[in-house]
C-alpha cells in the first residue's frame, strides 16, 4: 500500500491504471531489458525456456496487481514479444 | 491481473511482416527497438500507411526494410539515400524514410549523406548507430570511438570518429536529433515530428550491439549498454553544447548529449519548373 | 501535362547527344539524374533545360553511383528514368546495374564512349566499353545494349531502349561514342502518335495482402511491375529472394532466380536484337562493325564492291544480346570475317567464340575514327 506524507485530497478520485502483461514466447530472446526497465519492477526472468532455449520473463509472484500499463516494456522490447494491455477484469490463475 | 498471458499476436503485427518473426537480430540488439518506434510512428502519423516507403542499405539496420509491412526497398551498400531521393522526386506524395546504420550511411554512403543534407531533400533518415559494422562481424566503422576494439582494429581503433549530428547539421539538414534506445517515447515523437518537417531530417539513435561491439569492448550485453545510456545521457537544450561535446565514448564517464540539435526552416529541395509562354 | 513540348515534331539539325535527350523526352522520360562527364555532358545540359519545360525532374547528382541509384528509385516509383555517362562513369555504376537486374527495375543508361582505359581521351571517341557493358557487374546476367551510328539513331534507339527496358524490366544501355554524340546531323522527329510506347506489365489483381511481386506466370518470364505507393506493400531486396520478394538464401532459390533473370532476356532475343546487312547475299568476305566505325566500313565495302570484291557488311545495331544465330549462319557462307572496331578486339572475340573461325581484326585503341581506307586495305588483303 502506498504511504503518503500527506494524503492527497482527491485520492479517492484518482484511479491507478492496471495492466495485463502479454508475451509471445517464441519471439523472446531473453535480453531481460523489460525486466530491468519496468518502473514497477513487476517482471523477472523465469526458468521456463522457449523453443530456441531463451529464458522468458514472468510476473513476480505476488506482484500480479502492480502493473500500471505504463507500456514501457511494450515500447522497449526489441522483439515485438512482450506488451501490456489494460486489464480487462479477468481473475484467472 | 494474472501472470503473463501467452499471446500469439502483437498489436503492431499489421504493420510488420509478422510471418517473418522472430527477426534475425541478436538478443539485446537495439535495432528492433528503433524499428518498433518507427512502426508505431507510421500508424500514428496522419499519412496513410500505403504512402509510406522505407529504403535501407546493407547491414543489420538495413534488414529493417524486410520486416516492415509497407513498400520497402533493400538496396546496395551506401546508396539508400540517392535511391530514396529518386523515389521522392518521382512521387513527391510519398513519405520517404531511409532506415540504415552508421557504417552504411556515414562511410560508404557518406557522400550521399552530406549532399542530400546540403540539398535539403525532403526525406527522413533514421540512423541506428551501434559504433561498428555489426552484420559482418564487428569491424570498426566511422563512428567507432578512438581506442575501442573491433575485428579490424585488434589493438584499438587508431582513428577519430565522426560526430554525426555535427556533420549532418553542418551539411545543412533541417532537423537533427540524437537519442538512444532507452528514449523510446522521444524517438517515436521525433520521428512523427520529422514526418511533418519539410526538408532533410536526420535522427541518430545509439543502440547496443552486444555481439559486434559489446563483446570486444567489455560491455557484457545489450542490457548493460542500455544501463550505460541511462546513467550517462543528458538532455541538451538549444545552444547548450559545443560541437565536440557531442563526441561519444562509452568508456569515459562523460555525458552523452541527446535531444534535438537542429531545427531549421531552410527551403527544401524543389525540382526546377519553368513557365512556358 | 506539357505533352506537346515533349515531342518536338519536325526536322532538326542537332548533335547526337541532344538527339538522344530529345528521344528520351519523346519516349516519356520524366527523370534524369546524372553527373557531368565528357563527352556525355551535353545530354545532361540539354535535359537541364528541357526537363523543367515538360514538368520532369533533372538533378545533377554528386557522383555516378548516386546517379544510378537515383534513377532506380525514380523508376521504382513509376517514372521512366535515364542517366548518361562515359566509360569511367559506367565503371562506377556497375554495382547498381546489378541491383537493377536483381530488382528488375527498368532504366536507360547512355554511355558515350571515349578513349579508355582510365582517364584516357575524354574528348575523343572509343568503343572500348563493349565488354564492360556486358560483364562489368558481378554475377551472371544478360544486358541489352544498342549502338547508334547517327544522330537520328541516337533519337530512335533511345526510344527503343525505353520500350525494351519497360517490357523486359531490365536496364538497357545505349553504347555510342564521342563522334556520334558530337556530330551534328539531320534528325527527323515524328508526330507523337507515331512514336511507339510499350508500357510495363502491370498486375492484374488488386492487392489482397498476399500479392507476390516476383511470381512469374507468363512465358516471357517477366513478372508484373508494382510501383512504390500503389498499396501493394511489396518488398524489393538485392538479396536472393523468393516470389514474395523475401530474402531466401538457399542455393536452390538462387539458381532458379538467376536462371530466370538470364532467360528473361535470352528467350526474348528475337524481339530485342537489331542488325542491318549490306551486300550480304553473295558475300565471300564479311565485315562486321558497329557505331561510327560502321560508317567507315560501309564506305569501304561499297568501294570494294565497285572493284568487284564480293564483300558484305553486317552492322550490329544491338551489341548485346549478341546475335549468335545470325553470325553463325553468315559465317558458314563466307570465307573470311573481318571485324573493325575502335578497341583491341572486344567484339571480335565474341565472333570468334560464336563461329569457331579465326577473325581478322582492324583494331585501334581509340582516339580517331578508323578511316575507310584502312578497312578497305584489310578487305583487299582478304580477297587476295
Amino acid at each position: 500500500m502506498r504511504v503518503y506524507a500527506r494524503t492527497p485530497l482527491d485520492i479517492s478520485k484518482v484511479i491507478v491504471p492496471r495492466g495485463q502483461v502479454h508475451l509471445i514466447p517464441e519471439r523472446c530472446k531473453g535480453c531481460e531489458i523489460c525486466v530491468q526497465f519496468c518502473p514497477q519492477n513487476v517482471l523477472c526472468i523465469s526458468d521456463e525456456r522457449n523453443q530456441k532455449g531463451y529464458r522468458i520473463p514472468m510476473v513476480i509472484p505476488g506482484k500480479e496487481t502492480e502493473c500500471v500499463n505504463c507500456e514501457f516494456c511494450t515500447l522497449v522490447c526489441p522483439e515485438f514479444a512482450i506488451f501490456t494491455l489494460p486489464w480487462n477484469g479477468d481473475h484467472d490463475g | 491481473m494474472t501472470a503473463v498471458k501467452v499471446a500469439d499476436e502483437h498489436p503492431l503485427d499489421a504493420i510488420i511482416r509478422a510471418d517473418r518473426m522472430p527477426h534475425i537480430w541478436c538478443p539485446g540488439c537495439g535495432i528492433g527497438i528503433v524499428m518498433r518506434c518507427y512502426a508505431q510512428a507510421i500508424l500514428d502519423s496522419q499519412v496513410p500507411v500505403d504512402q509510406h516507403v522505407v529504403i535501407s542499405g546493407i547491414g543489420c539496420s538495413g534488414r529493417v526494410a524486410g520486416y516492415m509491412n509497407i513498400d520497402s526497398y533493400h538496396t546496395t551498400h551506401g546508396r539508400a539515400i540517392p535511391f530514396a531521393l529518386g523515389i521522392k522526386l518521382a512521387k513527391p506524395e510519398l513519405m520517404t524514410t531511409v532506415f540504415s546504420g552508421d557504417g552504411d550511411l556515414a562511410a560508404i554512403g557518406g557522400n550521399h549523406l552530406i549532399h542530400a543534407a546540403r540539398r535539403n531533400v525532403d526525406i527522413n533518415v533514421i540512423c541506428v548507430n551501434n559504433f561498428n559494422y555489426g552484420m559482418t562481424g564487428g569491424q570498426v566503422g566511422p563512428t567507432t570511438p578512438r581506442g575501442a576494439r573491433g575485428t579490424t582494429a585488434p589493438y584499438g581503433n587508431p582513428e577519430l570518429p565522426f560526430n554525426l549530428p555535427y556533420l549532418v547539421s553542418a551539411s545543412g539538414a533541417n532537423f537533427v536529433a540524437r537519442w538512444t534506445t532507452i528514449h523510446v517515447r522521444q524517438i517515436r515523437e521525433d520521428i512523427l515530428y520529422a514526418f511533418t518537417r519539410p526538408g532533410f531530417t536526420f535522427i541518430e539513435v545509439l543502440a547496443p550491439c552486444p555481439v559486434g561491439f559489446g563483446k570486444s569492448n567489455n560491455i557484457e550485453d545489450g542490457l548493460e549498454e542500455m544501463e550505460l545510456y541511462r546513467q550517462r545521457c543528458v538532455l541538451v537544450r538549444d545552444g547548450d553544447v559545443r560541437g565536440d561535446d557531442l563526441n561519444i565514448d562509452l568508456r569515459e564517464d562523460k555525458p552523452i548529449y541527446v535531444g534535438r540539435f537542429a531545427d531549421w526552416d531552410r527551403p527544401p529541395y524543389e525540382p526546377v519548373t519553368v513557365e512556358m509562354k | 501535362m506539357m505533352d506537346d513540348r515533349r515531342v518536338l515534331t519536325g526536322k532538326h539539325f542537332m548533335n547526337g547527344d541532344e538527339a538522344c535527350a530529345e528521344g528520351a523526352l519523346a519516349a516519356g522520360c520524366t527523370f534524369f539524374g546524372g553527373y557531368p562527364i565528357t563527352p556525355s555532358t551535353e545530354i545532361a545540359e540539354h535535359l537541364a533545360r528541357r526537363m523543367p519545360e515538360i514538368g520532369g525532374v533533372f538533378i545533377q547528382m554528386e557522383d555516378e553511383l548516386g546517379s544510378m541509384a537515383a534513377i532506380l528509385g525514380a523508376s521504382a516509383a513509376g517514372a521512366r528514368s535515364m542517366t548518361a555517362t562515359s566509360g569511367p562513369g559506367l565503371s562506377l555504376m556497375m554495382e547498381n546495374l546489378g541491383l537493377a537486374v536483381m530488382l528488375e527495375i527498368p532504366c536507360v543508361v547512355v554511355d558515350v564512349q571515349r578513349g579508355s582505359p582510365s582517364t584516357g581521351l575524354p574528348t575523343m571517341p572509343g568503343q572500348s566499353d563493349v565488354m564492360q557493358a556486358r560483364w562489368g557487374s558481378h554475377g551472371d546476367y544478360e544486358i541489352v545494349a544498342y549502338s547508334p551510328w547517327s544522330a537520328q539513331e541516337m533519337f530512335d534507339l533511345t526510344i527503343l531502349a525505353f520500350n525494351i527496358a519497360d517490357r523486359y524490366r531490365s536496364p538497357v544501355l545505349i553504347l555510342c561514342d564521342e563522334v556520334v554524340g558530337h556530330m551534328i546531323e539531320r534528325v527527323v522527329i515524328p508526330p507523337k502518335e507515331q512514336i511507339d510506347h510499350w508500357g510495363r506489365k502491370r498486375p492484374k489483381e488488386p492487392d489482397n495482402g498476399r500479392y507476390e511481386p516476383f511470381k512469374v506466370e507468363d512465358t516471357d518470364l517477366v513478372p508484373p511491375m508494382v510501383h512504390a505507393g500503389e498499396g501493394y506493400r511489396v518488398h524489393f531486396t538485392g538479396l536472393t529472394h523468393d516470389e514474395r520478394g523475401y530474402p531466401d538464401m538457399s542455393a536452390e532459390t538462387h539458381h532458379q532466380l538467376v536462371t530466370r533473370l538470364v532467360n528473361k532476356i535470352r528467350h526474348n532475343v528475337d524481339q530485342i536484337i537489331r542488325t542491318e546487312g549490306y551486300y550480304l547475299d553473295d558475300a565471300q568476305i564479311l565485315v562486321v562493325a558497329y557505331g561510327c566505325t560502321a560508317r567507315s566500313a560501309q564506305r569501304a565495302v561499297r568501294e570494294a564492291r565497285q572493284k568487284g570484291i564480293q564483300v558484305g557488311l553486317l552492322r550490329l545495331i544491338s551489341l548485346w544480346p549478341f546475335p549468335e544465330v545470325l553470325v553463325q549462319e553468315l559465317a558458314e557462307k563466307v570465307e573470311t570475317i573481318i571485324v573493325a572496331e575502335m578497341n583491341l578486339g572486344q567484339m571480335s572475340r565474341e565472333i570468334q567464340r560464336a563461329t569457331g573461325h579465326p577473325v581478322r581484326g582492324v583494331f585501334h585503341a581509340g582516339g580517331e575514327m578508323i578511316p575507310p581506307e584502312t578497312i578497305l586495305e584489310a578487305i583487299r588483303e582478304a580477297a587476295a
